[in-house]
């Protein structure tokens, strides 16, 4: 094993048509067997910082990054052949919306096993049989029924584990999945996050796990990245960032959310003012200064990354430890 | 001193959508809602929770006189909706709907959206028209200037503010809130909770709260009612619901809320993922296929609604005391822990 991380990105930036920049420098690592979540709000640059990583970005898009790779391999020099390669074989993804990405017109059964022909070659009666295994592997019941069957036949949380099971096809050793539940009722969901944390342990999956919700964020993952406005503003193992939080963002996101028998129903939930800015390529400073009560003449220069532990940093001028945490709990 | 009528009464309700399947297929049968009865005193916030498909928004529909129900009837305001001029409805109950893109008009400036209401009223002087809708305005947070830009100028948070105005500029008594905080963003979606709730004091108004976040149904409302199928499993004041469920359904739902508190995992919540089909219910008791205490009586029989604790019902044999002894909910909650 070595011991270069899973996925290691630094640097990336991300723009559209030279306009809008939807990630301006953002970091992270995904270490092997590890759940790694990217959680913030619409807009953040999550999605396409995930997108970017799998070289999905649609046409007229520039991505830069000082580093991406993969199991130690660079991806930004390889050509679109090689790129498909992998995608689908040794890194696999997941979709918010499992309907749009399943193709309506050909069976569960082709759909699975078209992943493994491709990359593998494999005949075809191989290819159902390891359909029909995954399908019982990712809780469907009567696999060989489901293979024959249309996307529309199936609820929602089928198709979300057929989504899976798909994923799997080729044993990726790297899941990239993108608010995989938020389709999905409530009690589906916590199926679907038990399916993929028990095949995690199972198979050593790195998830990368994109999402908005804290809930997810705190039940699931290993380690967290905060993006706002396309910087990743903190990073640190779950409890830590949850015990811990250090950038007035990730605070006020924490105080945010109803908490069922910790907010009294009488007092109005924590907020944050204003709306999440378009940022203009060039900006600097912090993007956040705007809704941040603590904003100071400092925030528009470039800010420090300062290290609360050495697992955990944050990007912004407040020392480690400022005082108001207890805002946040 | 006489007792004022509840802000919303709900009498036996049923409807019936009628589905083509295809060109040659008998329409199936599809009911939404099943014998919903319920009544919202003046100043309350019920919260109606459950998944997709378990008839929320169809009985948000009924109550608001969009549909007509195949049976029972809707009161508001001790009134029955059903022959009520258009008019005098709108200025008793209005909607706010999850979706601040799709229900406002995109051709229209936020000033205008905000004063329909009145206008449609027609006989609401336009001085009047102009002051209250620059008032309204002001009371959700929006600038003068923001009125005059369209929806698509505006975000996602400020366009629900103009959705808010537009229901509350005719001051009505009542209004439905049917998901409306479902497409935000956490931060934004606090800062309109906190809008509706500081409202509903000043106004004295009665709300009902469809959400399928079952934290948010905590925070705002006064009562719960548990949908599943077209029918109300459960109801009861807020505070006794979310500490003591009494139906397995209840349970379910409350297990599967996913509290930011690293450390405790994603919880096993015991039901099939396969949702319930509202063209097929289950005989008996609705829930039975997926619930994990289900026993002989319940395919063979509709529950009766069993009183608990803090005033409320439930639909579950479990809670017939015939049955209780050998096993209450409470215990069977034990074994599970």
């Amino acid at each position: 094993m070595s011991a270069s991380p899973l996925l290691e990105l630094r640097g990336l930036r991300v723009t559209f048509g030279g306009r809008t920049a939807a990630v301006r420098g953002a970091s992270l690592r995904v270490e092997r067997g590890e759940t790694h979540c990217l959680v913030g709000e619409s807009g953040c640059g999550k999605s396409v910082t995930a997108l970017s990583v799998m070289n999905l970005l649609p046409a007229g898009t520039r991505r830069e990054a000082e580093r991406l790779a993969f199991a130690g391999q660079d991806l930004l020099g390889l050509t679109d052949s090689q790129m498909s390669r992998l995608r689908g074989d040794r890194m696999g993804m997941i979709f918010q919306e499992p309907m749009t990405s399943l193709n309506p017109a050909y069976t569960i059964g082709s759909q699975m096993t078209e992943v493994l022909r491709r990359h593998r070659g494999t005949p075809r009666a191989q290819a159902v049989d390891r359909a029909a295994e995954l399908l019982g592997r990712v809780g469907i019941t009567a696999p060989g029924m489901r293979l024959g069957q249309y996307p529309h036949q199936l609820s929602g949380g089928l198709r979300q584990r057929v989504m899976i099971a798909m994923a799997l096809m080729c044993q990726p050793e790297l899941l990239i999945a993108d608010e995989p539940t938020t389709a999905l009722d409530v009690t589906v969901q916590a199926q679907i996050l038990r399916l993929l944390m028990g095949l995690q342990k199972d198979l050593g999956l790195g998830i990368l796990l994109i999402t908005h919700d804290l809930g997810i964020v705190a039940r699931v993952a290993d380690r967290v990245s905060v993006m706002y406005a396309g910087e990743v503003v903190e990073s640190a193992p779950t409890a830590q960032l949850f015990a811990a939080p250090q950038h007035p963002y990730t605070r006020g996101l924490l105080r945010c959310v109803p908490v069922p028998g910790k907010v009294r129903r009488e007092e109005p939930l924590g907020s944050i003012p204003g709306i999440v800015p378009r940022i203009p390529p060039g900006f600097r400073g912090c993007a956040f200064r705007d809704r941040c009560p603590h904003a100071a003449p400092a925030c528009t220069d470039d800010l420090p990354r300062q290290a609360m532990t050495p697992m955990h940093d944050y990007l912004c001028t407040l020392a480690p430890g400022w005082p108001g945490q207890e805002e946040a709990a | 001193m006489t007792v004022s009528p509840p802000a919303i009464e709900v009498r036996g309700l049923r409807r019936v959508f009628r589905v083509r399947q295809g060109l040659f297929a008998p329409p199936r049968q599809v009911v939404a809602v099943d014998g919903v009865s319920f009544s919202v005193p003046a100043g309350s916030v019920l919260g109606v929770v459950g998944e997709s498909g378990c008839g929320k928004s169809t009985l948000a529909r009924l109550i608001l006189g969009l549909l007509e129900p195949s049976e029972g009837e809707v009161l508001v305001d001790g009134k029955r909706l059903a022959g009520m001029e258009r008019r005098a409805r709108a200025r008793l109950i209005q909607p706010v709907f999850q979706d601040p893109f799709s229900s406002l008009n995109p051709r229209r400036r936020v000033r205008d959206i905000v004063a329909m209401p009145l206008v449609a009223q027609g006989d609401v002087p336009s001085a009047e028209i102009r002051r209250r809708t620059a008032e309204m305005l002001e009371r959700v947070g929006l600038s003068q200037e923001q009125g005059e830009r369209f929806p698509a100028q505006l975000s996602g948070g400020q366009r629900q503010r103009v959705a808010i105005a537009r229901a509350l500029v005719l001051r009505p008594r009542i209004v439905i809130c049917d998901e409306p905080t479902s497409a935000l963003d956490v931060s934004v979606q606090a800062q309109i909770l906190n809008l509706l709730a500081e409202l509903r004091r000043e106004l004295g108004l009665t709300y009902l709260f469809i959400s399928h976040n079952l934290a948010v149904v905590e925070h705002v409302a006064t009562e719960v009612a548990v949908m599943y199928l077209g029918r109300i499993v459960e109801r009861n004041d807020s505070e006794a619901l979310f500490r003591a469920p009494a139906h397995p359904y209840t349970r379910a739902l409350l297990a599967s809320v996913l509290t930011p508190e690293p450390g405790l995992g994603v919880p096993d919540v015991g039901l099939g993922d396969d949702l319930p089909d509202p063209a097929n219910i289950p005989v008996g008791c609705r829930f039975h296929p997926r619930c994990p205490q289900a026993f002989g009586r319940c395919p063979a029989e509709q529950p009766a609604a069993w009183a608990v604790r803090g005033g409320g019902f439930a639909e579950c044999h479990l809670l017939d005391p015939a049955v209780a002894p050998q096993a209450a909910p409470g215990e069977a909650l034990r074994q599970e822990a």
